[in-house]
């Protein structure tokens, strides 16, 4: 198990508590190395005729890039990957990504449950993309003690 | 779809070794910063053998238990029609370079709904020990005529 200090504190958090906000700017170099890294080669995530073909507003971003993402600022906050003990997403709206202008996708996490038996607190996320909220039921479970 | 797959495990697919490189090339990709991801001198000192993986790296390795089922002849699954509707990832314990991991699959479940139908796959991953690592969990939603 980890030896570093979690940036929460279970004796002060509430529920309801923001305890990080971010953005982060997506491009199509963005997709393409998720795509290289992943092995998720499904062309619907860089060619703009194959997703037009399937009927998509554009080329979108792999769901599993934007959950991947999406975790991250807890990460940063809580200091230790291995602190995420449980993770899950339910993917409610694509993440078109524009070819020049890319997407700006935000991420906040507050405080959904506070779970002290087990030393640990649920995080419920709140994944928006042009405004758009992409992402539902979207909770991690850190471990912070 | 055909619902007798409910229930069904596959073969464990051969086991996955998490190579270093590969952990730092996956944190880049999904924008991940924490040094514990690609500095293994700051693994060690957080108590990890090496560099430890982003949490959704599990989906490489879940990828290859994905791939079975999608080969499977009598599922009835138009894989053409398929979207990804859930996922999640429940650990036993961190993915950290070095790992020798073995996924299998089960279909936890197959649903329908009107027109379309849902699979859930459950892949369970695991180190030589056999001790859990990681659950993961993918809901595909097969979308009907509308």
């Amino acid at each position: 198990m980890t030896q570093q200090q979690a940036g929460l504190d279970i004796e002060t958090l509430q529920t309801g508590d923001v305890v990080v906000e971010r953005e982060y700017a997506l491009t199509r170099d963005t997709l393409v190395r998720y795509a290289g890294a992943s092995g998720d080669f499904n062309p619907i995530h860089y060619r703009d005729d194959v997703a037009a073909s399937v009927g998509l507003p554009g080329v979108l971003a792999h769901g599993m890039l934007t959950m991947g993402l999406a975790v991250q600022p807890v990460v940063d906050v809580v200091g230790d990957p291995g602190r995420v003990t449980d993770y899950q997403v339910r993917f409610t709206r694509p993440v078109v990504v524009d070819p020049q202008d890319g997407v700006t996708v935000s991420v906040s996490a507050k405080v959904g449950a506070l779970l002290p038996e087990e030393l640990a607190v649920r995080l419920d996320l709140t994944v928006t993309a042009g405004g758009t909220t992409v992402l539902g039921k979207a909770q991690v479970r850190v471990y912070i003690g | 779809m055909n619902p007798a797959i409910q229930g069904r495990e596959f073969p464990p697919v051969a086991p996955y070794l998490v190579g270093r490189e590969k952990v730092r090339e996956f944190a880049r990709a999904v924008l991940a910063t924490s040094p514990l991801h690609s500095d293994p001198e700051a693994a060690r000192a957080a108590g990890y053998a090496d560099v430890v993986a982003p949490p959704t790296f599990a989906v490489v390795i879940q990828e290859a238990t994905l791939a079975q089922l999608l080969a499977e002849p009598d599922t009835g699954i138009d894989f053409t029609r398929v979207v990804h509707g859930d996922q999640r990832f429940t650990f036993g314990r961190p993915i950290v370079a070095g790992d020798e991991l073995t996924a299998t699959l089960r279909v936890a479940s197959v649903k329908s709904l009107g027109a379309h139908s849902m699979v859930t796959a459950e892949t369970t991953v695991t180190d030589p020990d056999g001790a859990h690592v990681v659950t993961a969990i993918s809901t595909l939603v097969v979308r009907g005529d509308e």
